[in-house]
């Protein structure tokens, strides 16, 4: 966490919103812009330039396939996301100049074996029991290499294949939230950390190392910062770090649209390849063996990716709840005081943006989303 | 742009683009194309124009296609008989 | 993963002194570095520098000692691996380097990193045409590979590498068609008058005196403290124009040499994740390292420029006392050659306060500020100082926020050539110290490295 930050001031002395969310990453930002669309005055408050932020480190991907199996309400709010992505990321589009590269090519998930292939077709026949897959499909490794822009490594044995599934700029969504919440008159603050939450008559008094800031509902949102906050306000969030490494190779000059699991060429030309899953608490860090596993498979799907360099790569940490579906949830002590979390925020940004962020202006969480509520974690066995 | 400070010395050809270009063994690929006058080595992804900048191996601003392959630091591969160098117009291809 | 004493990254002054200071003592020392012969960046190509009589003349005697030097670490038995690039450290002191295109991974317990110094980035309008090049570019060209200039250059800037090359290229007969300087104060070596007695010092002055005297006679126009410096041109650079004597004036040429003095190459110390100290009177960051080259990270040395600029000999102090705290380690003797340290130690200390002189004669340049919007600072991703201020002016919070909304820095050069300026304007707006404002976040790997390669790592 840094320590010395730059002086920032609040917008007046004691400054109050309707609405004010701790956290300026991909959720936080996301229902801050929704709120400030549902009509509510905003603050939106953020760390300084060093802190954990899965936003900044993340794939870019909307991914509906395999999303929510054995739970029919995170399938169909997924799905919800990536059917309002297109309206959504237009207006903000329009109204930022900011181009957030959304592009729904539908994606891929290459299979190495026979075994892959098998596990791919199971969870799509789940899902499709449960009330619906989004159109999963599973293909040949014919049918593959025609929608594949480069030859297919010889152990490919097919894929499964979403429409639904769709890519983004994360860093320009992130950086388009920031400027348009501005835009439309809502507070942004950064380099500013929220020290602790009261509930006072009418709303919450927020500490920040600038003051205090006076909400009637507040939102945490804080990624891996919110467990501490969101107990002060009955909330429950345990969530916990779940290492990604992510590498990237020098522009590619473009190689049409399409989008595998662990595989996308950027809008400026670059391959994404990633997303280890690694259990090692608060270390960001990369190290040597994934980034081999990580080639090994881009190289076994696609042999013409060996030739290019690797100029970047980064571990960054997933915020991950127990069962990997979201948290929303209303406080029953404090009313008005707000938790979202989720693992998928690039995905969810829509949703956050659109039901979640309305829902919370209104104060009820509807209960399609009160499905998320963090009581599911303390059900006794019975 | 640039000239040699004494003649003699094992020399090397190759090509680049069209042209033969004769360089003295020991050298950068950067060093003898600026040597035979040539200022320009690639268009970035971006568009402009660039030419070799630090000649350490640090800006990336001397990229050329070696053998095929695109993208290498001209100041950081000595000259052998026979490469083939040409213009980077762009990103590099794949595939 | 196979196993060496030491791990040395660098074969300039800093590195060879301590390889061969450690091979003399029977020490398995492998020296990774990534030009095709020893010498780093001063003693470029120096054997055969010093074989030629061209080469030697122009030279001095730079060519006998780099030869000299060189000749001695060659003959020690360490182990030299030219053309391999290291492109990752860890804190448990594995080094991945390629190497004839291939990558490996090497265990040591002491890693001694001599990676030395590169060039201040100089963002001015027109940096990035062709025929712009930094000083160094063109001593690299003449050292490296006996190139000269075809016509005279301008050299623009300050700092003693720009006379250096300067009086290199009076000697070469390609005398600068200017030199246009943009911030020197003579007067401020007054103030550290008392250092003038120290022998080393007054070497290095008198060497001073001699190359502005041989600029003199040369009759190479000079022009001081010089302000809003822009290069012009469409296609390539085709003049200088800049404000000097109250007047702006415009010398027409076809190359173009920028300097403004000599900063650490931070991305190893950066990617280990070791402290930086800004030092404000140098204007750069140095990695935090103490009198033993001993870094916070156990059995992670640091030697040479690559901490603090000092120069050559000073390298080869630095060189030799990190290479007895390895042998302290190895050996696990705290007291090791306790003498041979301190005279080590107290040789380097001399010239770290001839450098602190020279500091104060070439302040750091104030240009920053005066930087229009239109420059270009990042040159790999073409990003302005104009947009990264209007970022910054939006809320964003510093180098890394930067990065991830401009991809400033995200090019292939990994921010090498965009970092110091970004951190320079980012402090200025926020009106923080640029200590404060930080760096971006450096990560493997340091040096480009293939899919194809890591897919094929032995030991990863
Ligand atoms: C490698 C990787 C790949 C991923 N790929 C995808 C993908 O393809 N698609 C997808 O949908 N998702 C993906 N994700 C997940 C996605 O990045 C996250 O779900 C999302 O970024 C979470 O956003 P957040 O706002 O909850 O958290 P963060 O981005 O971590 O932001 C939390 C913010 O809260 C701030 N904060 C913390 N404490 C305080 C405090 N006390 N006061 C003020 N501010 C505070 C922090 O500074 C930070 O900015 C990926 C994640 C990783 C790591
Ligand atoms: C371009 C340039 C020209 C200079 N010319 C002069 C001069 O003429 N006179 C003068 O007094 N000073 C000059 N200097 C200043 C120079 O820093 C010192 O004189 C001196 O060379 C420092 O010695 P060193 O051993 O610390 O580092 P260096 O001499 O810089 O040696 C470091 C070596 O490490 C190599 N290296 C760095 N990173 C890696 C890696 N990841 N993997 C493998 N190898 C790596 C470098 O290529 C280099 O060969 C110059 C500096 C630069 C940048
Ligand atoms: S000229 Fe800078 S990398 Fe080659």
């Amino acid at each position: 966490m840094p320590s010395r930050q730059p002086p920032t001031s609040l917008p007046s002395e004691r400054f109050a919103v309707d609405v004010a969310v701790v956290g300026g990453g991909l959720v936080g930002s996301a229902i801050a812009w929704g709120a400030l669309e549902a009509g509510a005055t905003v603050a939106l408050l953020d760390e300084g330039d060093v802190a954990h932020r899965a936003s900044r480190g993340n794939f870019g991907q909307i991914w509906v396939q395999g999303k929510g199996e054995g739970h029919p309400p995170y399938a169909r709010l997924t799905q919800r996301s990536a059917t309002l992505w297109p309206e959504f990321s237009a207006r903000l589009g329009v109204r930022t100049g900011i181009d957030v590269g959304f592009s729904q090519p539908g994606g891929l998930t290459l299979c190495l074996s026979e075994e892959e292939l098998a596990t791919r077709a199971a969870i799509a026949s789940r899902l499709d029991a449960e009330g619906g897959s989004a159109g999963m499909a599973i293909l040949d490794r014919d049918a593959v290499a025609r929608m594949t822009p480069l030859p297919l490594g010889d152990s490919v044995r097919g894929a499964s294949f979403c429409p639904a599934d769709a890519h983004a700029n994360p860093l320009a969504l992130l950086r388009a939230f920031h400027l348009d919440i501005q835009a439309q008159g809502g507070a942004f603050i950064p380099h500013t950390s929220v020290e602790a939450v009261r509930a006072v008559r009418g709303g919450f008094a927020i500490a920040t190392s600038a003051g205090e800031i006076v909400a009637g509902k507040v939102v945490v949102a804080a990624g891996l910062g919110s467990a501490g906050l969101a107990a002060s306000l009955g909330l429950d969030m345990p969530v916990r770090p779940v290492r990604g490494q992510v590498m990237v190779t020098e522009r590619a000059a473009p190689l049409g649209d399409f989008l595998f699991t662990g595989l996308r060429q950027t809008r400026e030309g670059s391959l994404m390849i990633g997303g280890t899953q690694e259990e090692v608490g608060f270390d960001d860090g990369t190290a040597n063996v994934a980034m081999r596993t990580m080639s090994r498979r881009a190289v076994a799907s696609f042999p013409d990716i060996a030739r290019l360099d690797v100029v970047r790569c980064w571990g960054a940490l997933r915020i991950m709840t127990p069962d990997g579906r979201p948290i929303y949830q209303q406080s029953r002590r404090y009313p008005g005081a707000f938790a979202a979390t989720c693992h998928s925020g690039v995905t969810l940004a829509a949703a956050h943006a659109l039901v979640v962020a309305p829902s919370i202006v209104a104060g009820d969480l509807p209960h399609e989303l009160a499905t998320f509520s963090a009581d599911r974690f303390h059900v006794q066995a019975a | 742009m640039f000239k040699r400070l004494e003649r003699g010395g094992p020399t090397v050809r190759f090509r680049f683009e069209d042209e033969e270009i004769e360089a003295v063994e020991g050298e950068s690929v950067a060093a003898a194309l600026l040597a035979a006058g040539i200022d320009t080595f690639r268009t970035s992804p971006l568009g402009p124009a660039r030419a070799p900048y630090c000649m350490i191996g640090m800006c990336f601003d001397c990229l050329v296609s070696i053998d095929g392959v695109e993208n290498r630091r001209a100041c950081q591969v000595a000259v052998a008989p026979g490469l083939s160098v040409r213009r980077q117009s762009g990103a590099r291809r794949v595939g | 993963m196979r196993k060496v004493d030491v791990i040395v990254i660098g074969a300039g002054p800093a590195g060879m002194a301590a390889a061969t200071h450690l091979a003399e003592r029977g020490r398995d020392v492998v020296v990774v570095d990534d030009q095709r012969t020893p010498g780093g960046q001063i003693y470029r190509g120096a054997e055969r520098n010093a074989a030629s009589p061209a080469r030697a003349r122009i030279l001095g005697a730079d060519a006998a000692r780099g030869a000299a030097l060189i000749a001695a670490f060659r003959a020690s038995g360490a182990r030299y691996w030219p053309e391999s690039r290291v492109w990752r450290v860890t804190a448990e002191r594995e080094v991945s380097l390629t190497r004839n295109g291939r990558s490996e991974t090497l265990g040591t317990p002491v890693v001694i990193a001599a990676t030395g110094a590169m060039e201040r980035p100089v963002p001015v309008p027109g940096w990035t045409l062709p025929g712009v090049m930094t000083a160094g570019a063109l001593q690299t060209l003449l050292k490296g590979d006996g190139l000269v200039p075809a016509e005279p250059p301008v050299l623009v800037g300050s700092g003693p590498l720009l006379l250096l090359l300067a009086n290199q290229l009076i000697a070469a007969g390609v005398a600068p068609a200017a030199i246009v300087e943009t911030s020197v104060r003579p007067w401020a070596a007054r103030g550290e008058l008392s250092l003038v007695l120290e022998p080393v010092a007054r070497r290095d002055l008198w060497r001073g005196l001699a190359m502005l005297a041989k600029l003199r006679r040369a009759r190479v126009p000079h022009y001081r403290n010089a302000t809003e410096i822009r290069i012009e041109g469409s296609r390539r650079a085709e003049a200088v124009s800049f404000v000097a004597g109250g007047r702006r004036q415009r010398i027409a040429a076809s190359l173009f040499a920028l300097h403004e003095g000599v900063i650490p190459a931070q991305q190893l110390s950066r990617s280990l994740g070791i402290a930086h100290d800004f030092d404000e009177r140098h204007h750069a960051f140095g990695p935090r390292v103490d009198g033993r080259g001993e870094s916070p990270i156990p059995g992670i040395l640091f030697a040479g420029d690559c901490v603090r600029i000092a120069g050559a000999a000073a390298a080869e102090h630095a060189g030799r006392i990190a290479a007895i705290s390895a042998l302290r380690m190895l050996t696990a003797d705290p007291a090791l050659d306790a003498a041979a340290l301190a005279d080590e130690q107290r040789q380097l200390q001399a010239h770290a306060r001839i450098q602190s002189l020279v500091d104060a004669v070439y302040p750091p340049p104030a240009m920053l500020a005066a930087t229009p919007d239109e420059t270009v600072i990042c040159r790999c991703e073409n990003v302005t100082a104009g947009e990264l201020r209007a970022a910054v002016a939006a809320g964003c919070a510093g180098p890394n926020q930067a990065k991830s909304f401009l991809r400033v820095g995200m090019g292939p050069c990994q921010g090498r050539l965009c970092g110091p300026t970004v951190a320079g304007l980012i402090a200025e707006m926020q009106h923080r110290s640029v200590g404060d404002v930080g760096y971006f976040r450096i990560r493997a790997p340091l040096q480009p490295v293939t899919v194809g390669e890591l897919a094929d790592m032995q030991d990863a």
